[in-house]
């Protein structure tokens, strides 16, 4: 109720152009009749992107269900310390977002373009950092469910003694680098400071991604120690371990109950799959749990993805001083949305990670 | 900006809680009981005679209609599409009907057999009946009947539309790139797995169709909850919006299951991730669960709407309040509700617990119960009512008629029993057609006949509409009532050829099928022409008094050019006639020496 009292007392100043006035779409009768449709949209958004996700923890549930030995195994392979980092890198994001949230609404729309950049540069970080952990387990073979094969060591490596893959994920990220910076410099040159500015916060937005590439990197070889192939190893340890548990229990399926009570057909399948006297290695049925864990990160990440967009837009829009007391909206919007894609985080990180 | 608001003349609305907003009711109604003495003949005619602009002409080009933001516009544009979606898809029906006149009949391979109704299928459900009443119909009368210029969210709602098109081209690329398609519309694993033509294609499409729903719905819900007109309280609304809100509850809650659903196929098509094909471990079975979960809530997304048509042409046409009021209004959020758990029953054969059939069996007969309450309160209304058999009429009396018959064969599907019997036969496809078409489609056209001369301000023709109307009912029975007979004898769906002694049915049935086809195209010839060529109508013919009637016809681009009044959208008695204009006028705008006296109290 606050902009509604502050809506009649700047209702003069027309020829002001901060005027909520700018703002306000013509089929609306008043601000908040403005921002409270707004507000609604965005939770029945939000309704639909918790439905979205529901179906992928359906699966999860389901399929650990069917098969709790595949997942108490295969989870080991998940690196918790970079995805606890990564936990830490969007709770604090969400920290400032909400900070970002309240200088909106105070009218700082400087201190909110200084939190929506760190917003942003947490989130490119989070997906740096995934794109260490994606790209070290294709290394190692570890696929989704058909294309599962599992060997140690890592075969070919590109310059700097890189994974081909991450260096294959980081060329986007590149390109937008060397465009962001380059096209500041440009606007800075013909004397669009303006512009500029934007284009630099943008530059220090995608360097996080590199930062966080940077760091996942570095922890690997200190864990690693001298050798790749040591690092693998010591990772697939409990794999190999558990490896003749799953065989086991895959052949002797018969008597599992199933949910569905359809009876078992696809197990069936199931161990004929896995190799006979696979101890050794991990047997390819271990792919069901990666199909869920890229399904659902991946998801997850294209949700990062489409947060940064938003958070750009408004990073701009407060660069033009755009917030006001009683105009806040976008703001307040994509900051609900943000902390709902933290919050599948939260969920995703022990459900995939912490499972013992 | 500023000075279109100042135009609005509309303060910042505080009202935080209920007496706010009744004293404020009453302020209105004060300050209209003023406007009443005031209103003069020129004021009348400014309002509710025929406007020289109106939403079709106040902007020329294509462009005008490319990027409008216009919910009138984008409604039109969408009827546009979805009748090209409809006449697509009922060509391929009916040369399905064609091919199977004959027992042995080879006029289309078996494999084109097996795309051609796949086709009808998808494009019917996913490109026409979803979208069909609400985002051409509802996108046009949902805002007026609030009183408000527009929904909430315009981009929001053209982009729909576009996503609309995108959606039905990705699923007829399917035919043109994808090779054809052969799974039936919902897809099935592990077939749709293995099969080589265009699943990705259609599911892609599909996906692209379920944002394109869930942004109709999105818009509709929070339009309903924030931009009623001052005083316009929840049941002061039409039961028209009271079913396109349960409708959007639908669409936003289901369909996002529907868009996981289809990543996962398309990523387990192309990657093999192994969640539903059984030969990496995958549960067929489960894609059936999640498709159901949709697919079932969406058969209310297509019946919901057509009923909330059906409560406002029957309550017109008798100009008698609508009997129960609050019961239909609350049958349609349980129907939507009880929606979500009733999938189960289109799986009772592919193997779930007896447990689980069971409860999914009686919950289906439960759901029974809301849809009933609305045929009782339909037909209460009618009793004693002054029924007019115009052409929407006879639309919403035949609606009835043949949405009894669809519900109730659903209960012989819903019994265990029977149904082990009857699934997967032309039982089934009857039932559905009786719902969907019967109910859906025979709505749609009762609503278009209703509300086409306030989209283009000119009247059609009733007698070929009712020619039409009759040619509607009477081929869509001759077509779908002996496919319950061969249904129950078993005869089995989705065959290219069948035993020699359901021939006669089917032939009767491809009859039926080309005098429903003549039907459709009559109704669509008829409207078409009084858009053009039709007799100027005044802004309320029908003495309907929901608030979009208060309009002129065709409406102004804002909809209204005056505060429209705020009455009971079924008190028929709040509307005079004015034989100036040749129309009925709110009894506040009336030349008070010429209205008669109230009938009845007001209610309020
Ligand atoms: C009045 C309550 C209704 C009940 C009790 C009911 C019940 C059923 C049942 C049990 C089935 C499964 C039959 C089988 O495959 O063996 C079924 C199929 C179907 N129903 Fe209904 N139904 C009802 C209303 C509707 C409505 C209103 C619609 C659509 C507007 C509809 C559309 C369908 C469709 C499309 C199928 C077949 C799907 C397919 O297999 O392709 N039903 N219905
Ligand atoms: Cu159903």
């Amino acid at each position: 109720m606050a902009i509604a009292e502050t809506h009649d007392t700047h209702g003069e100043h027309h020829d002001d152009h901060h005027d909520h006035g700018e703002f306000i779409a013509h089929h609306f009768e008043s601000p908040e009749q403005q921002f409270d449709s707004g507000k609604l949209g965005i939770w029945i958004f939000l309704v639909t992107e918790v439905l979205f996700f529901s179906g992928l923890f359906v699966l999860y549930t389901l399929y650990r269900n069917y098969h709790p030995e595949i997942f108490q195994v295969a989870h080991h392979y998940l690196d918790k310390n970079l995805g606890c980092l990564n936990t830490i890198v969007l709770l604090f994001s969400s920290l400032t977002m909400a900070l970002a949230v309240r200088s909106a609404q105070t009218g700082k729309n400087k201190n909110c373009e200084t939190y929506l950049l760190i917003t942003m540069v947490c989130a490119t970080i989070f997906l740096g950092v995934k794109a260490v952990e994606y790209s070290h387990k294709w290394d190692l073979g570890i696929w989704p469910r058909s294309m599962f094969h599992y060997h140690e060591g890592v075969h070919e490596t590109g310059i700097f003694g890189l994974s081909n893959y991450l260096i294959k994920l980081s060329v986007i990220p590149t390109l937008l680098l060397v465009g962001f910076a380059g096209y500041a410099a440009f606007q800075y040159l013909t004397d669009k400071a303006n512009n500029a500015r934007f284009y630099i916060g943008m530059t220090i937005m995608v360097l996080g991604y590199f930062a966080g590439v940077v760091g996942g990197v570095v922890y690997q070889n200190a864990i690693a120690g001298d050798s790749h192939a040591h690092a693998a190893l010591q990772t697939a340890a409990p794999l190999m371990l558990h490896a003749a548990t799953i065989d086991k229990s895959s052949a002797g399926h018969d008597d599992h109950v199933h949910a569905d009570g359809e009876g078992d057909s696809h197990d069936d399948h199931d161990h004929a799959d896995v190799p006979a006297g696979s101890q050794e290695s991990v047997p390819d049925s271990v792919g069901i749990f990666f199909s869920i864990y890229y399904c659902m990160t991946g998801l997850h990440a294209i949700h990062i993805i489409g947060g940064i967009v938003a958070l750009a837009w408004i990073y701009r829009r407060s660069q033009l001083g755009h917030w006001r007391e009683d105009y806040f909206g976008p703001v307040d919007y994509v900051g609900l949305y943000w902390h709902l894609v933290d919050l599948i985080w939260i969920y995703l990180f022990p459900l995939l990670y912490l499972i013992d | 900006m500023v000075r279109l608001k100042r135009a609005c003349g509309q303060t910042a609305n505080k009202l935080p809680d209920e007496t706010q907003q009744r004293q404020r009711q009453n302020t209105v109604a004060f300050k209209l009981k003023k406007v009443t003495t005031m209103a003069t003949a020129e004021t009348r005619n400014k309002i509710f005679g025929t406007p020289e602009t109106n939403y079709l002409n106040c902007t020329k080009g294509w462009k005008s209609w490319a990027f409008t933001l216009d919910h009138k516009r984008i409604g039109v544009m969408y009827l546009v599409g979805v009748t090209i979606a409809l006449f697509l898809a009922g060509a391929f029906a009916l040369i399905l009907r064609s091919h199977l006149v004959k027992f042995d009949s080879n006029m289309l391979s078996y494999d084109r057999y097996n795309q051609m109704f796949t086709l009808h299928g998808a494009v019917m459900v996913f490109a026409f009946i979803i979208p069909s009443i609400p985002a051409a119909l509802g996108n046009f009368v949902l805002p007026m009947m609030l009183g408000a210029k527009d929904v909430a969210f315009p981009r929001m709602n053209l982009a729909s539309f576009y996503l609309w098109i995108v959606g039905t081209m990705c699923l007829l690329g399917a035919i043109l790139f994808g090779g054809g398609l052969d799974t039936g519309w919902t897809f099935y694993t592990p077939y749709s797995i293995e099969t080589e033509t265009g699943v990705i294609w259609a599911t892609f499409g599909a996906f692209v169709l379920g944002f394109s729903s869930i942004f109709t719905g999105l818009n509709f819900l929070v339009t309903v909850n924030t931009m009623r007109s001052p005083g316009q309280t929840w049941f002061k609304l039409p039961l028209f919006l009271w079913s396109l809100y349960a409708t959007s509850i639908i669409q936003v809650l289901a369909t996002p299951v529907l868009g996981i659903t289809l990543l996962l196929l398309i990523a387990e098509k192309t990657m093999h991730i192994g969640v539903f094909d059984p030969r990496y471990g995958g549960d067929p079975v489960l894609f059936q669960h999640f498709f159901w979960f949709y697919s079932h809530p969406a058969v209310y997304i297509m019946i919901l709407p057509g009923m909330g048509v059906i409560s406002e042409l029957i309550s017109v046409y008798s100009q008698k309040r609508i009997f129960g009021y609050s019961f239909i209004a609350f049958s349609s959020v349980a129907i939507a509700l009880l929606g979500f758990l009733v999938w189960g029953h289109h799986m009772f054969t592919s193997g779930q617990s007896p447990l689980v059939t069971l409860i999914f069996s009686a919950i289906t007969f439960s759901v029974a119960i809301p849809s009933a309450v609305k045929v009782f309160n339909w037909l209460a209304t009618l009793f004693k009512g002054s029924i007019l058999l115009n052409t929407p009429m006879l639309y919403a009396l035949s609606f009835i008629f043949l949405f009894g018959i669809g519900g109730l064969t659903g209960l012989f599907l819903g019994a265990l029993s029977t149904d082990i019997h009857l699934h997967d036969t032309y039982f089934v496809v009857a039932h559905f057609h009786f719902v969907m078409v019967g109910g859906t489609l025979t709505a749609l056209l009762g609503g278009l006949f209703h509300w086409w001369p306030k989209m283009f301000g000119r009247m059609y023709n009733d007698f070929w509409g009712r020619v039409s109307c009759a040619l509607v009912f009477i081929g869509f029975n001759v077509t779908f009532f002996p496919q319950f007979v061969m249904g129950a004898r078993g005869m089995p769906r989705r065959y290219a050829s069948y035993d020699p002694e359901f021939q006669i049915f089917h032939q009767i049935s491809t009859v039926g099928a080309f005098v429903l086809g003549i039907g459709i195209l009559l109704a669509y010839g008829v409207l078409v022409y009084a858009a053009r060529y039709g007799k100027r109508c005044g802004s309320n013919p029908f003495r309907a008094a929901s608030m979009e009637w208060q309009s002129s016809s065709p409406p102004d681009f804002h909809n209204f050019i005056h505060k429209p009044t705020v009455n009971d959208p079924y008190d028929f008695d709040s509307q005079v006639y004015d034989e100036e204009l040749d129309t009925y006028l709110p009894r506040e705008y009336a030349d008070p020496a010429k209205t008669p006296p109230r009938k009845e109290p007001v209610h309020h």
